[in-house]
């Protein structure tokens, strides 16, 4: 039984694997199967500060090894969260990770500013969705902006803070390190990579909103190396994501620097998938003598 | 409450060209199944599940049936599933059709109608199966409807079998003569939207099953929206959780 308990940003989770933003809701879907507590956290549905029906269907395609999806952050605002999910979520003994996303940079201070006194153990800043037309992406594409979003959160948030980076950039870690300038106590990245699939029948893009976010396997090596060059250009933390889907990539994802990960598209094929992984890399430690799996954090040797 | 697991299939026919017929063992979703539910089956080399209606559920035998039509790769990929093998599925998902007191109608466009079978065997005689095919080839589930004791009235679009014309006008006719006080159907979106003016016309409890492209299929990931109509307000829901069954008249149909 190897230790498995990581530490992102100060916050000690009791395992590294964390179910990604949007695909998991808040956990409630999934008690059926198994209890929450297995999991090392859990990062919720994104939250904005009013509640949002999203985009107009279809909203998923599917891809080789992938999907495509618009949702377009379908939520029920920051009181509901507060007031219906949070309370639920506390009793289930795992990390709450909130997941929040502002139009403005004022509203992603506000909402930030929200959830200071609640039992939410570390805020993700997301400056990274694809599909809404205002904020998203828009801040997590340019330094300056990204960084001045970031500030704004860190100086209303007293909880640990970590930033959702966008991989539809030129330079990852330039990002990265303004918002670690700006204050970020964490980056988790990589969101979904920007994709379009058209039927050939009708002519028409499957997703209505035209284009969508890609995530599963297809993306997993552009997650690697992209978490990859962020571990070695900052010195805050990296939470590692993309196409994670079994404990070996969990395991890759740590050695090129991750030190936790999310697990999101897998567990649509899999819902058990985040467990097996848990689990996987238990195994994989025990078999390999790795004590503590904090260690094979970065030990990917680079030729 | 649902399942996931490997389960075996025991049953498999071909009913119809590129239709499949597959029976399950599965005791624990058979357990908790209700009609016009549905299951997500992988297939192989494909990453999202499929979203297949439960067509029959046999609890003393503790097996689900699954009537499906080959669409694409994925589809096509489960169809060459055989007796023996072993079918990864999550079930049962969503919520079904509400049995209700007196007669009902259930209408079923071409692969909308497994879905009904599980409905019109709660009514049995009480019920009347307005069911529709491109044509004769096409044609499935009469006799299992009339075994359930339901009267049937097949519909083809050639007229190569049954009566020459759409499910609606049969439906129309059916219902100048027969009272009826709910009326449950699957098809096509224009099927349902036509099925649904004529229920909210005559006044008659109306539920449709809606299709989307799906996801996760338990409700967690929202990628199944449908428009629907909440105190006066449009709405997106979801058909995996929500649905696949709505009432007629919160569904704007927009396909």
């Amino acid at each position: 039984m190897a230790d498995l308990r990581v530490s992102l940003a100060g916050v000690e989770f009791k395992n590294p694997v964390i179910p990604a933003s949007g695909t998991y809701g808040y956990g409630r879907e999934y008690e059926a199967l198994y209890p929450l507590s297995k999991l090392g956290g859990i990062s919720v549905k994104g939250t904005t500060l009013h509640e949002r029906n999203g985009n107009i269907p279809p909203r998923i395609a599917e891809t080789p090894m992938g999907m495509l999806n618009s949702v377009g952050l379908q939520n029920g605002g920051a009181e509901k969260f507060i007031k219906y999910e949070l309370p639920n979520l506390v009793t289930k003994d795992t990390r709450i990770v909130a997941n929040i996303a502002g139009s403005t940079i004022e509203e992603c201070a506000e909402l930030a500013g929200m959830l200071n006194d609640t039992a939410v153990d570390m805020v993700e800043l997301n400056i990274s969705c694809p599909n809404v037309k205002a904020g998203g992406a828009a801040f997590g594409t340019d330094c300056t902006v990204a960084g001045a979003v970031t500030k704004a959160v860190r100086d209303a948030c007293s909880k640990p803070l970590m930033v959702k980076l966008s991989p539809n950039v030129t330079s990852i870690t330039e990002i990265a390190k303004s918002v670690e300038a700006n204050g970020a106590d964490a980056v988790s990245l990589i969101n979904t990579l920007l994709g379009m699939r058209i039927d050939i029948k009708t002519r028409r893009p499957v997703l209505h909103n035209n284009v969508g976010g890609l995530s599963g396997p297809a993306v997993f090596p552009v997650a690697v190396r992209m978490v990859w060059q962020t571990a070695n250009a900052v010195k805050i933390p990296v939470c590692g994501m993309g196409g994670i889907s079994t404990a070996e990539d969990a395991i890759e994802m740590m050695m090129a620097g991750a030190s936790a990960v999310q697990v999101g598209a897998a567990i649509f094929r899999d819902p058990y998938a985040p467990v097996k992984i848990i689990d996987g890399m238990n195994e994989w430690c025990d078999r390999n003598g790795i004590k503590a799996i904090k260690d094979i954090v970065g030990t990917v040797k680079p030729w | 409450m649902y399942k996931q697991g490997l389960y075996p299939i025991i049953k498999k026919t071909a009913s119809a060209k590129g239709i499949f017929d597959i029976t399950v063992l599965c005791p624990e979703v058979a357990e908790l199944a209700q009609a016009g539910q549905f299951a997500q089956l992988l297939a192989e080399g494909f990453f999202l599940r499929r979203p297949i209606s439960i067509c029959q559920i046999d609890n003393a035998a503790g097996t689900v049936r699954m009537v499906f039509e080959v669409r694409g790769n994925g589809t096509e990929a489960l169809s060459r599933l055989n007796v023996g093998d072993n079918i990864d599925l999550i079930a049962p998902l969503g919520h079904g059709f509400t049995k209700r007191e007196g007669r009902a109608v259930c209408i079923g466009g071409g692969i909308g109608v497994p879905p009904m079978l599980g409905i019109a065997s709660g009514y049995g005689a009480d019920a009347a199966v307005i069911t529709g095919f491109r044509n004769a080839a096409a044609v499935i589930l009469q006799e299992d409807f009339k075994a359930a004791g339901c009267e049937t009235i097949l519909c083809t679009d050639d007229g190569s079998a049954g009566i020459h014309g759409f499910v609606t006008t049969a439906l129309e006719e059916y219902l100048k003569s027969n009272k009826t006080d709910s009326i449950y159907a699957c098809g096509p979106m224009p099927m349902l939207r036509a099925v649904a003016a004529i229920a909210e016309r005559e006044g008659i409890f109306c539920e449709v099953s809606l299709e989307q492209r799906m996801a996760c299929g338990v409700g967690a990931c929202l990628g199944c929206a449908c428009r629907i109509m909440q105190d006066g307000k449009e709405v997106f829901k979801h058909v995996c959780k929500d649905g696949p069954v709505f009432n007629a008249r919160e569904v704007i149909f927009d396909g």
